[in-house]
């Protein structure tokens, strides 16, 4: 069973010549199967924790550890984690200027999967992925997230989840700036992969609205770069009626 | 093709819309066009048409202190039956009617010639094969002159193929008669020293197709100037271009469409891929549309894609209207980099980086590398694209 584990995780990043330090001993295991969310205020590192994951190189892990199945992450290039089963879908997903949806999704898959999937197979593959998401085929041949809106740019990045089907999703904020329907939509995405029962997942919200629709088995409150408290989903509802207030003020606040 | 809003991200775009009296298309030129190389002062760098240029790199045929030595370049035409191929003196009166040289380093080219190749394809007739031109460099300095004719109602598709090394100054004519179609796909694959400079001036006579598409990747120093005139109502003209500028180069493009006749059109597209310190590429796309030429349908764009940081493009778009009776005008230019975030992305979804990159290059190409129309250049190109990329990595 696949299993994400992360110990004492620090990073900084470099920002106006300083060095700052936003995470400061991050300690999260999530194995296959489990939906853990992490909700934290804006600026508690909830973002940079899903980046440094996925290895971006604005960020520095300065110590601690984090593996997959006892593999070392930290060591592998951003292409090596994805391809050992590590997906993270973005808060703002790029354009990619002059790369089509379908021959972006074609190669990641190709990649993903260790060889080219059957033409025949691969073309209703997606097309019935992106019906249940409610995409028009007609997106398939559009510049990678170019001209896409806020909800077309989350289904996609949910279609490559279904797609991929990762061992561990990370997904940041994906609920942000979806409406009602759009929010539905993607969070029935994430649940059909989900009931698979084959991938971990890591939600990471400001907001207790999409965890109505995604249930989480365990949710963790972020603040000032670490977990400060960790429950079952009664801890979303608190939240819910409290908000972060008591978590930035005091000590767990920086 | 209308797919001006697709610039990429963190798009620029340059350049002027003017209806003007009279051109300035020619009056910001140093001298009007001669074929005679005095009529030319010696540039010494900061005139408009030569203020992107690296004088000091184009050994002398600038100048005048190079002259033809060595053994030049090795010229081989391939032709199908019913082409006529000849070897013709300078007073030959089939030379010189596309047009002028316009700068000096084209007049110097016209002025010092001895032989130029003519290739005449006979009215009616129409090609199944390529003609195929070989100039392949012998490390020597050389200057050319070609002219390519088309009987009226004649259809070709013409290979101009430049590589090896050399120190080259080559014109090339196109003259199309009434109702011909041409396509000329002009390939600059020159050794790393090469220096390349030439004028390629099109007059396309009436209802005819023609179509250039150039292809620079390799030399030193790449400086051409595709130039397209009509003759009578009813051509139209396909201006391609691809170019990939690496470490060094320097590939300067400079297009004039002129549309001095009514109801002629013409589409310019040109496309450029850069990467390592000092690549420069320019583009200069010059279209007017003279008092005269109502009914005028013209566009033009270039496109350029900045995959490492070193790079250096200086795209300038303008056009000039005189009468407002077209039916369209139109000009585009970005200039996007490839960056960070992008390959993140990418990487992020498994994809390795040199795959990345290819991915996102030969995407930018495709469309173009599409409307060439021969197959064997098409297929060279997506190689050499690659080959390019992997120079890059290793």
């Amino acid at each position: 069973m696949a299993t994400l584990e992360i110990r004492d995780l620090h990073v900084t990043v470099e920002a106006d010549n300083a060095t700052k330090e936003i995470l400061k001993g991050v300690d999260l295991t999530v194995k296959q199967g489990e939906t853990h969310a992490i909700m934290g205020p804006n600026g508690s590192g909830k973002s940079t924790l899903a980046y440094s994951l996925a290895g971006h190189p604005k960020y520095t892990i300065t110590g601690g550890t984090v593996t997959l199945d006892g593999e070392d992450v930290i060591e592998m290039s951003v292409d090596e984690r994805a391809r050992a089963g590590l997906f993270l879908a973005m808060q703002y997903p790029v354009e990619v200027p002059g790369v089509s949806v379908s021959n972006f999704l074609r190669t990641s898959a190709t990649a993903i999967r260790g060889e080219a999937p059957k033409l025949r197979t691969w073309v209703k593959e997606v097309k019935e992925a992106m019906e249940r998401l409610n995409m028009d085929p007609a997106f398939a041949e559009r510049n990678v997230n170019e001209g896409f809106s806020g909800g077309e740019k989350k289904r996609h990045e949910i279609l490559q989840l279904e797609l991929l089907k990762p061992k561990i999703a990370i997904l940041d904020e994906t609920d942000s700036g979806l409406d009602v329907d759009a929010l539905r939509v993607v969070s029935e995405g994430v649940n059909r992969v989900r009931e698979s029962g084959e991938v971990g997942t890591l939600l990471i919200t400001h907001y207790t609205r999409i965890l109505r629709y995604i249930k989480p088995d365990h949710v963790h409150v972020f603040a000032g770069g670490r977990i400060v408290e960790s429950g079952g989903p009664e801890l979303a509802d608190k939240l819910e009626n409290e908000g972060y207030e008591a978590y930035t003020k005091g000590g767990a606040s920086e | 093709m209308a797919d001006a809003q697709n610039a990429p991200v963190g798009s620029t775009t340059a350049g002027s819309i003017a209806v003007a009296a009279e051109s300035t298309v020619a009056t910001r030129m140093s001298a009007p066009p001669s074929f005679d190389v005095a009529d030319f002062p010696v540039p010494h760098g900061r005139e408009e048409e030569w203020r992107f240029t690296p004088l000091a790199r184009l050994r002398g045929l600038h100048d005048g202190t190079a002259t033809a030595a060595g053994d030049g370049v090795k010229v081989t035409v391939d032709a199908p039956e019913g082409v006529t191929v000849e070897s013709v003196g300078r007073e030959d009166a089939r030379l010189g009617r596309a047009g002028k040289p316009v700068d000096r380093v084209a007049a110097q080219a016209y002025s010092a010639f001895e032989q130029a190749t003519v290739v005449t394809v006979p009215k009616e007739t129409v090609l199944t094969e390529p003609v195929r031109v070989q100039v392949a460099g012998q490390g020597g300095t050389c200057f050319a002159h070609t002219v390519v004719e088309l009987g009226a109602f004649a259809e070709a598709v013409v290979v101009m193929d430049h590589s090896g090394d050399a120190v080259y100054a080559g014109n090339v004519e196109y003259v199309l008669g009434d109702g011909a179609k041409l396509t000329v796909v002009s390939v600059q694959d020159w050794d790393e020293k090469a220096v390349h400079a030439g004028q390629h001036n099109a007059l396309v006579g009436r209802d005819a197709t023609f179509k250039s598409v150039v292809v620079t990747f390799g030399g030193d120093v790449v400086r051409l100037h595709p130039r397209v005139e009509y003759a009578a109502p009813g051509g139209e003209a396909e201006l391609f271009g691809l170019y990939f500028t690496d470490q060094g180069q320097h590939q300067e493009h400079r297009l004039f469409v002129d549309h001095n006749i009514p109801h002629c059109k013409s589409n310019v597209v040109y496309k450029g891929a850069l990467q390592g310190e000092q690549a420069h590429a320019v583009w200069i796309g010059d279209v007017l549309i003279e008092a005269a030429a109502e009914g005028t349908d013209t566009y033009e764009m270039n496109r350029n894609l900045v995959l490492t940081d070193g790079a250096r493009v200086d795209s300038v778009p303008n056009l000039e209207i005189e009468t407002g009776e077209i039916v369209g005008a139109g000009h585009a230019s970005a200039t996007g980099r490839f960056d960070d975030e992008q390959l993140f992305y990418l990487m992020a979804r498994g994809i390795p980086e040199y795959e990345a990159r290819r991915l996102v290059v030969r995407g930018f190409f495709a469309e173009l590398v599409q409307q060439i129309g021969v197959a064997d250049i098409e297929e060279r190109l997506l190689a050499k694209i690659d080959e390019e990329l992997e120079a890059a990595v290793a």
